[in-house]
């Protein structure tokens, strides 16, 4: 037996909705305004002439560009660069860092999360200050005779690659750290008491169960690195050109608002489907590992 | 399968000033199944952790047979725990977490798998081998942690409060069943709860602690009918703690000078239930309740007025129902249940 909706009841349901949904109002506001429209008025500029007629003329030329895929690569070179490394060095960071006690832990996250709160000017000159012929590194290696020459460390991929690996870290870092300090401490104690070794709980329990925060840290860095601008710019010294200092170029250099919108639109573009790709393969792998060991 | 004794041996662990195990001494026989019982913060999971290797003792020994394993890894000491949350592998289906410990083992996968099924099998899971643990329900979830804590044949088996999230009905058959898994397959069992009469019901002995130590050690009957100290008996089910002076012996002859403990099912309303050498108990009625299967009566004592609870089977309590408050009420307890606690035995 279904008894009959009650409409003053549906209503209040109606009006509570309404009401939660109101709520997210001044956010949809603020988000239309800053970001759809420019986005929109950046689509409107790629079709235009520096005269104000409409053309395709701006995406012949960018697309035909060997600078324009070069730059892409470059972008794709650094991200993933990046990513790796914050896999490399976050994952067992946060492994310490979820294994501590909590007073250690809380020390050392503070340590971790230093650098967010400086900002990235001064973070990458200040690489740039350790980093140069001359700089501190390069002073203590050849003082010390452990080379004979300064070390290329800056104006080029691995100076770019040192300062965006130092921005992201602490971003890669929370969400693994969370995931891992989530795990019910008792799960590793039984691996553990059936058998596994160190390294097998790892394996077997402990990656397995943060996959979704070393996910969620991937695409943080992903979606951060592929827009990088000011750290290409002050540590790649010119020679690391990805699509965002390209952009700056072509505006500043010869005020071409067409060609830099279609590079913009370029980059949104890759942004997305990195996007979507990260979603479909967490939605497949979150699917598998519910199915199988 | 061989199973093995475990010797624990003066262990203490203290966290800050804490302490969580004082001075630990216990023998558990090779088969033999053995209940941890006390109130929550006794130390019981402390000193199965211990015996796991999560805990690091401060000081004493445990062995596992004649080894000492005091200072041994956890994986290497071959014990099946059977944790208080169940502890399984969310990210893995029935059968995974089942077949765990063979595959750390590096069985070959067709026989992990045949053996894993066999066990499921055995706690009667059979059925729901692909299932993930999201979609059991608490009574399976125990079962596959049973599973999982035997089908690599471990030596000795620790349980930390397995049945406390079960529902009443469900607890039950699973107490028996598990009774029957462990005379199956003989390991040696540490058994954790804080429930009394399961401990009665399942053990060969039980280990009552408080506070960090070991109460009494002994058969559950012993333990029920025996106990050594005031709070043993307070803790395994209505206990009266009579002074000395409040008790008339029948007979009319000198009664015990020792404080005693007098359950309160051993009471008889009706003189002649209880032998010349029984005692009795005068005192006023202040409250009376029906419980189904018995009545529980609250008695204040001539002389004091120390409150006795007197339980009375309902077959044998046809005057009962008609008792008013504030009457007076004699009641009987034959010798023979009557105990002096040794503590208040100077
Ligand atoms: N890591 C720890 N740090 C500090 N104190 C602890 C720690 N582990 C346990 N304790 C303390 O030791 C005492 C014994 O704890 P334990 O978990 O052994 O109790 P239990 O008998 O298992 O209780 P329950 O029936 O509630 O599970 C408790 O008072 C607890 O607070
Ligand atoms: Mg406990």
């Amino acid at each position: 037996m279904t008894a009959t909706a009650d409409p003053a009841l549906a209503a209040d349901a109606l009006r509570e909705r309404r009401f939660f949904l109101s709520l997210s109002l001044p956010a949809l506001f603020i988000v239309g305004l800053a970001a759809i429209l420019p986005i929109l008025w950046i689509i409107r500029q790629s079709f235009l002439t520096t005269g104000g007629e409409y053309t395709f003329g701006n995406y012949e030329k960018v697309l035909s560009s060997g600078l324009t895929w070069s730059a892409l690569v470059t972008t794709l070179e650094l991200s993933l660069a990046t990513l790796a490394i914050c896999i490399l060095l976050g994952t067992p960071l946060a492994l310490a860092l979820a294994s501590a006690r909590p007073r250690v832990a809380n020390v050392l996250m503070a340590f971790v999360m230093l650098p967010l709160w400086t900002s990235i000017l001064v973070r990458t000159y200040g690489w740039l200050v350790l980093l140069r012929r001359d700089g501190l590194i390069n002073a203590a290696l050849t003082g010390s005779g452990l080379t004979a020459e300064p070390l290329p460390l800056v104006y080029n991929f691995t100076g770019t690659l040192i300062g965006m690996v130092h921005y992201m870290l602490p971003l890669f870092l929370l969400p693994v750290y969370a995931a891992m300090r989530d795990i019910d401490a008792n799960l590793i104690r039984a691996s553990s008491s059936m058998g596994a070794s160190l390294g097998q709980v790892i394996r077997t329990v402990i990656l397995p169960l943060s996959a979704g925060g070393i996910f969620s840290g991937s695409t943080i860095v992903f979606i951060y690195t592929i827009g990088f601008f000011i750290t290409p710019a002050v540590l790649g010294g010119g020679k690391v050109n990805p699509l965002s200092t390209r952009i700056e170029r072509t505006l500043s250099t010869f005020q071409d608002w067409g060609s830099a919108s279609v590079l913009g639109i370029l980059l949104l573009i890759v942004m997305a489907m990195i996007g979507v790709m990260f979603l479909a393969a967490r939605r497949l792998s979150t699917r598998n590992g519910a199915a199988h060991a | 399968m061989e199973s093995l004794p475990i010797t624990i041996d003066s262990v203490s662990k203290s966290y800050g000033t804490y302490v969580a195990l004082d001075d630990v001494s216990l023998d558990i026989q090779a088969g033999e199944f053995l209940t941890l019982l006390g109130p929550s913060g006794s130390g019981k999971t402390t000193l199965l952790m211990a015996l796991a290797g999560f805990v690091r003792p401060d000081s004493g020994k445990l062995l596992l047979g004649d080894r000492d394993i005091t200072r041994l890894a956890p994986n290497k000491r071959d014990i099946g725990i059977v944790f208080q949350n169940y502890a399984l592998f969310p990210h893995m289906n029935v059968l995974a977490n089942v077949a765990y410990p063979l595959a750390l083992r590096k069985m070959p996968k067709a026989e992990a798998r045949r053996r894993a099924l066999d066990t499921l099998a055995r706690v009667k899971l059979e059925g729901l081998s692909e299932r993930n643990i999201a979609a059991l329900s608490g009574g399976q979830r125990q079962r596959v942690a049973l599973a999982r804590a035997i089908v690599f044949e471990p030596r000795v088996m620790l349980m930390d409060e397995p049945l406390s999230a079960l529902d009443k009905n469900l607890r039950e058959t699973m107490q028996y069943e598990i009774r029957r898994l462990h005379d199956d397959l003989g390991i040696t069992t540490i058994y954790v709860t804080h429930d009394q009469r399961e401990a009665l019901i399942m053990s060969d002995r039980i280990a009552v602690m408080n506070s960090g130590r070991i109460q009494q050690i002994d058969t559950p009957q012993r333990i029920y009918d025996r106990p050594s100290t005031r709070f043993v008996a307070e803790f395994m089910g209505e206990a009266n703690i009579v002074a000395p002076g409040l008790v008339r012996r029948i007979d009319g002859a000198d009664a015990s000078r020792a404080t005693l403990m007098i359950r309160a099912e051993s009471f008889h309303l009706d003189e002649k239930l209880v032998g010349r050498d029984g005692i009795a108990l005068e005192g006023t009625l202040r409250a009376k309740a029906f419980r189904g299967e018995n009545w529980l009566l609250t008695l204040a004592l001539d002389g004091g007025g120390q409150e006795v609870l007197v339980c009375i089977p309902a077959a044998l309590a046809s005057g009962c129902g008609e008792l008013a408050t504030g009457q007076r009420v004699t009641a009987y307890a034959p010798a023979a249940k009557v105990h002096p606690l040794p503590e208040t035995i100077a």
